[in-house]
């Protein structure tokens, strides 16, 4: 158990810069989720934290000690890796077992610790079989039990529910979150998949083309992404993104998204917002703040008719999709809210969750 | 109207199941037909072997006998002829000695070649790699000249050691070659576990690489055990007494004294010879399928 800490961390190949100037600080038993789009880095600098890939510029340490020169197995650290990396001619519990008798554990404890772990991830009967007698999900837990005989300072997943199926990956998702609660040891988890961001983190670390976009915790992120790329990667469906202009409406300002379609901004930002009046912006707002209109008010609202033109009914709520000024926009309404593609219905957008984001910069206002 | 309809479609089906087990039969009749005049045209060979090593050289004198069958009654007296009057048990004892060692030597050699050249990424690798295979390519029977000259400059001209010292540049290039291909079908993530877990790279080969590369540690032995047991050229050259002498050359030279064969013990010493590969590549062929079913791949 212990915090780790990267300082201007620098991965070059060659000229190719993966990951630039990283700076994150990990406080002892959190778990930090590394998340973007492939080729982001997050896998980069996972690997430069275990030691398997060489800092080409920075510094990174573990439990206070700088560890850049340090291998793998001296960085006191446990990997999961994505396609588990199991020894195929060894037994479950020899594979738990084969980091520790390397480091010359006595027998009885060896036997204690793999015990143990088998008792928490649930594979106590697996122990005598060899891998290829698993299922993927047995195998990831037999390959998270390997990580937590050796008890490290830090826990390292590779994009460990990758090669699962969707229904396993939500299962084992689980798994993970309730191991952790048990054992509780800093983790840095790196995943393409911002669900599991959100579900399993403490704080996200969203990363993009080697660099970090913005940290924070899920909610943060989810209620105040930084930037457009931020706003755009959390959030299922993605938030829309509708051309827009600011201009001013009296005292207040107004977002004009179409020649039929303007949105009053709420009072409490009509400050913020003041600067940019003229300028081509950005309008965001997430699906499921553009709702049927509901009865009941829930912040600041304001409705609007549209002509739907593909309607996915999803079971629990129906997914609506219409054109503002040919952008495609995404709403999400109660399943029978909705008719059918070509009729017209009245939405209400909740205001009080847009965003506004200048292209020039690609920030959040 | 619709039954009808619904018996075409049934008698459709039997008349093409019946074409096809129709075409099955032929299949299975035609390659059972090549299968049998191959084996007996391979067979034939140490059929013969058998039946001469088990005759009498009287009988082998008198040609109105078919050679393909015993008349005069099965007799051991080649084999017992062999084994106490001529120096096979010699070239057997010979033999063995040289083929273990050189197994022993090339499988040194070319796995802890094959871990470097296959596994740990330097400057010049696989140039390496292509190079030690391109040198196998050169015919022993090229080499043997300038081979002698570093046998005799050594001092072991004369001395089965110095096939022992000769026969791995036959083996190791071919089997660091297999070597190769199999560690390089490890995948990579193996090697990160177990650096994580704190294995060496000493250790990583021990625990790791070999057992799970096994097929191909087995292939590698098969063959550099035929190369060493059934080596001709260079013994020919370098090996010219009879207590160095080897199994194929020795069996030879000796058993044939200018124009006289003596084909009895010739085909007794044949069979004897050819014994111990037959039981290793039996012993071993079990092994190696058991081996290659046993999750060798990527768990």
């Amino acid at each position: 158990m212990a915090d780790v800490a990267l300082r201007n961390v620098v991965k070059k190949y060659d000229d190719v810069v993966a990951v630039s100037s990283i700076n994150l600080d990990i406080p002892n038993q959190e778990f930090v989720v590394l998340v973007g789009p492939s080729g982001c880095g997050k896998s980069t600098t996972l690997r430069m934290i275990a030691g398997l890939e060489e800092i080409t510029d920075g510094e990174i340490s573990i439990g206070g000690a700088v560890v850049n020169d340090l291998p793998p197995k001296d960085r006191d650290i446990a990997m999961v890796f994505q396609n588990y990396a199991l020894y195929p001619h060894m037994t479950v519990a020899e594979n738990m077992s084969f980091g520790l008798k390397l480091r010359k554990f006595p027998k009885a404890e060896i036997k204690a610790r793999v015990d143990h772990a088998a008792g928490i991830l649930d594979i106590t009967e697996l122990l005598a079989r060899r891998p290829k007698q698993l299922s993927g999900g047995q195998r990831q837990r037999v390959a998270m039990g390997r990580a937590i005989v050796r008890n490290p300072k830090v826990f390292l997943f590779d994009e460990p529910l990758s090669n699962l199926d969707a229904k396993l990956r939500v299962q084992m998702r689980t798994e993970i979150k309730r191991v952790h609660q048990k054992v509780k040891t800093t983790t840095v988890y790196v995943t393409h998949d911002q669900v599991e961001a959100m579900t399993l983190a403490d704080r996200v670390v969203v990363m993009n083309g080697g660099k970090i976009e913005q940290i924070g915790t899920p909610n943060d992120l989810y209620h105040h992404p930084k930037t457009r790329f931020v706003a755009g990667f959390i959030g299922s469906p993605a938030m829309n993104f509708v051309p827009a202009k600011l201009e001013t409406n009296g005292t207040g300002l107004k977002v004009r998204l179409s020649d039929t379609l303007s949105f009053h901004v709420p009072e409490s930002r009509t400050t913020r917002y003041r600067g940019h009046v003229g300028k081509d912006l950005l309008f965001g707002l997430r699906p499921e703040h553009i709702t049927e209109t509901r009865g009941r008010e829930n912040g600041v609202g304001q409705e609007f008719p549209v002509t739907l033109d593909v309607v996915e009914p999803m079971g629990m709520e129906t997914m609506v999709f219409f054109k503002v000024d040919g952008t495609e926009v995404c709403g999400r309404v109660e399943p029978n809210a909705a008719k059918g593609s070509g009729e017209t219905m009245q939405l209400r957008a909740n205001l009080d969750q847009m965003h506004l984001i200048d292209p020039a910069t690609n920030l959040v206002l | 109207m619709s039954t009808l309809a619904a018996t075409a479609p049934a008698l459709k089906r039997v008349g093409v199941g019946a074409s096809l087990r129709r075409n099955r039969r032929w299949a299975l009749f035609a390659s059972y037909f090549f299968l049998i005049c191959f084996a007996i045209f391979f067979l034939a060979p140490p059929y013969y072997m058998v039946v001469t090593a088990l005759k009498s050289d009287a009988e082998m004198a008198r040609l109105a006998t078919n050679p393909w069958f015993i008349y005069d009654g099965v007799t051991f007296d080649q084999f017992r002829i062999l084994l106490a009057n001529t120096d096979f048990l010699i070239f057997f004892k010979n033999t063995a000695i040289v083929t273990v060692c050189v197994v022993a030597i090339t499988m040194v050699v070319s796995i802890l070649a094959a871990f470097a050249l296959g596994r740990m990424k330097f400057w010049g690798s696989s140039i390496l790699a292509t190079g030690i295979f391109l040198t196998y390519l050169v015919p022993d029977t090229l080499l043997f000249i300038p081979m002698f000259q570093i046998v005799k400059s050594i001092g072991l001209l004369n001395s089965y050691w110095g096939m022992v010292l000769v026969y791995p540049t036959l083996t190791v290039p071919f089997c660091t070659w297999i070597m190769i291909g199999y560690f390089q079908s490890i995948p990579k993530e193996l090697d990160e576990a177990a650096l994580i877990d704190g294995a060496g790279h000493m250790q990583m080969l021990l625990k790791i690489f070999i057992p799970v590369a096994l097929p191909g540690i087995i292939a590698a032995m098969i063959f550099a055990f035929t190369v060493s047991w059934a080596a001709f050229v260079y013994p020919m050259a370098f090996l010219y007494s009879s207590d160095q002498q080897v199994l194929t050359v020795g069996t030879v030279t000796s058993l044939i004294r200018g124009d006289v064969y003596k084909w009895g013990m010739l085909m007794a010493g044949a069979l004897l010879a050819a014994a111990p590969p037959l039981v290793i590549y039996a012993f071993l062929m079990d092994y190696y399928i058991a081996g290659l079913t046993a999750g060798a791949t990527k768990g």
